[in-house]
């Protein structure tokens, strides 16, 4: 997942659209796949490129929240199992800027967007991990919420990132049971365990619904993208989702759901829970969340500080250019 | 395979240990840099790299713990032995510094690992020989990698060069230790598990050579070096690195994770 707030561009009626547009509006409603040499709308090329580098960004970002616990995890293998899922958050966001850059952008622009805070990057990742139970939750939770809306994105009309997400998917659904394998282990150990466990919910459960956007009420630009087959569901429908999933999954380990007004509801078949509380969201979105500073500025520091290495591969490279000319 | 009974125990897991040391530190300083890598890709082969020394520990300090027999297990090796116990080489336990610094602490060690492992995968011991075949083939692409990043960085930009030349000449009073026998090393050697240590300086040299020739850096030769790792004088940094990777197990007695 990790796109939020992604503002989309056009939104034109039929009437409005010229007849290039029109075709290509087409061709999503029989559901083909659009590929990158062919002819797009600029807003729906721009739409996604904001989409899928806010997305690539989290990847990136998101290695540093769980990274923070790699050099204290509990057990070798614990370590071993961090330190794979980090690799695949790597990795997810190499295939994702790869993806992007089939639309004329590159992966040094979009970071270069990215530090100055011109693109985002998904909010979950502004809350700190403080303890090992919240390297199970962001497992169990961040990327529980992530599968609810990459899984229809496997659908997504753009091809590149359509089949980016098929193996994303498959990944992330492992990071989720390896989560909920450290909370199980927790629910069920010592005293101060377990709580840490409850602790790492109610810190993270809030967040983690967050993570689907504003309501679809105020969601602004998700008609557009969802005609376009860029967003495949509303941010509502995906959230009742993640809550109707993970409230059994709570009760089998034992843990409560900070929500006094989560309950059932037979009627809608789904359950009532509260709102997160949204002008939170904004005020992470707008860069006051509690780890803002150091997640950005960590990613800042680490591609300044890698400049000269960046500089020293090329200077290389350019100089076995030029040996090999001369020996030509 | 040898009769663990015919060579003394406590020799032979010594020397587990020190193998199994060296994966172990290595591994985690190199996981430190996870998401601050210059480069994406750099990420990517870090973490990659860590992974393989922490699988490789994990079977390392697997058997050291199986050989002692005092009941303790390759985490409680891991996590509950003090400084003093450790006997990783002091190469391995350098603070990452600046990138050019871990990439050329990774070579060095490389370097020398590749030739342990190629030499331990005709060991007596069948399960050394397991373990030290398997790692080989990820040791032989860190090897890969560790090398030609030294070249082309050596041989890079003049701040490359620079960055490099001065790495290779803080660490280069560090790879002395990897190559000095003890009563250890000569008690698993006797037994057939694993090659003397001094056996392998050549084939080390030969490499080194030939990537700092490359690499357009200088081979600093003679230096005075420092030892003491694989007996248990370790550095202060080691102390830190313990403290923060056995913090859970320290701090939460008995529990299970």
């Amino acid at each position: 997942m990790y796109a939020q707030l992604v503002k989309s561009e056009g939104s034109k009626t039929r009437d409005e659209m010229t007849p290039e547009e029109i075709a290509f509006q087409e061709r999503i409603d029989r559901g083909e796949r659009i590929e990158p040499k062919e002819w797009m709308p600029e807003g729906y090329r721009k739409t996604l490129i904001r989409q899928m580098g806010q997305h690539a960004h989290s990847e990136i970002v998101g290695q540093l929240p769980e990274g923070n616990w790699i050099t204290r995890a509990p057990t070798l293998e614990r370590k071993a199992i961090l330190l794979a899922k980090v690799q695949d958050e790597a990795g997810h966001g190499l295939y994702l800027y790869s993806a992007a850059e089939t639309l004329g952008i590159s992966r040094d622009e979009l970071l270069e967007q990215l530090h100055s805070g011109k693109m985002k990057y998904s909010s979950i990742f502004n809350y700190p991990t403080l303890t090992w139970a919240d390297i199970g939750a962001v497992g169990w939770l961040v990327d529980g919420a992530a599968i609810m809306n990459q899984v229809p994105l496997q659908r997504t009309s753009y091809g590149p990132y359509a089949r980016a997400m098929v193996r994303i998917c498959k990944e992330e659904s492992f990071h989720q049971r390896q989560g909920y394998d450290i909370m199980m282990k927790m629910a069920a150990g010592t005293p101060e365990q377990k709580a840490m466990a409850q602790d790492a919910l109610n810190r993270f459960w809030y967040p983690s619904l967050m993570m689907f956007g504003p309501s679809d009420k105020d969601s602004v630009h998700s008609a557009q993208s969802m005609a376009w087959k860029i967003k495949i569901n509303t941010n509502d429908e995906l959230r009742q989702k993640f809550v109707d999933q993970t409230v059994p999954q709570a009760e089998y380990l034992g843990l409560t759901i900070p929500d006094p007004n989560l309950k059932w509801n037979e009627e809608k078949g789904g359950h009532d829970f509260s709102e997160p509380d949204w002008s939170e969201f904004f005020a992470v979105i707008a860069g006051n969340g509690p780890c803002n500073e150091e997640r950005l500025g960590a990613r800042v520091k680490a591609w300044d500080d890698g400049a000269w290495f960046r500089d020293g591969l090329m200077a290389h490279a350019e100089k076995a250019a030029s040996r090999r000319h001369a020996a030509e | 395979m040898a009769d663990v009974a015919s060579i003394d125990r406590t020799a032979f897991a010594e020397w587990l240990l020190r193998v199994g040391d060296n994966a172990l530190i290595l591994g985690h300083r190199v996981s430190e840099w996870c998401g601050h890598a210059p480069a994406l890709e750099e990420d990517i082969a870090l973490a990659n790299t860590a992974l393989d020394l922490i699988g490789q520990c994990q079977l390392w300090l697997g058997l050291a713990a199986e050989v002692e027999d005092k009941g303790r297990t390759a985490d409680q090796l891991a996590f509950l032995r003090d400084a003093g116990g450790f006997r990783n080489l002091l190469l391995v336990e350098r603070p990452n510094g600046d990138f050019g610094v871990t990439l050329m602490r990774q070579f060095l060690f490389d370097a020398f690992h590749i030739e342990l492992l190629r030499a331990l995968a005709k060991s007596t011991d069948s399960r050394v020989a397991e373990i030290a075949a398997k790692a080989e083939k990820e040791v032989a692409y860190h090897l890969e990698r560790s090398a030609d990043l030294v070249i082309r960085l050596g041989d890079g930009s003049a701040e490359s060069h620079e960055r490099m030349a001065k790495a290779l000449k803080s660490l280069w009073v560090y790879t002395g230790e990897m190559f000095l026998d003890d009563a250890t090393d000569q008690a698993v050697a006797e037994a057939g598990i694993a090659p003397l240590p001094s056996s392998l300086k050549a084939a080390w040299e030969a490499t080194v050579n030939a990537v700092l020739a490359e690499a357009t850096l200088e081979n600093p030769g003679q230096a005075w070096q420092h030892k003491g790792g694989k007996q248990g004088i370790h550095s202060e940094h080691l102390g830190f690195l313990l403290a923060e990777m056995q913090f859970l197990q320290r701090a939460y007695p008995g529990a299970s994770w």
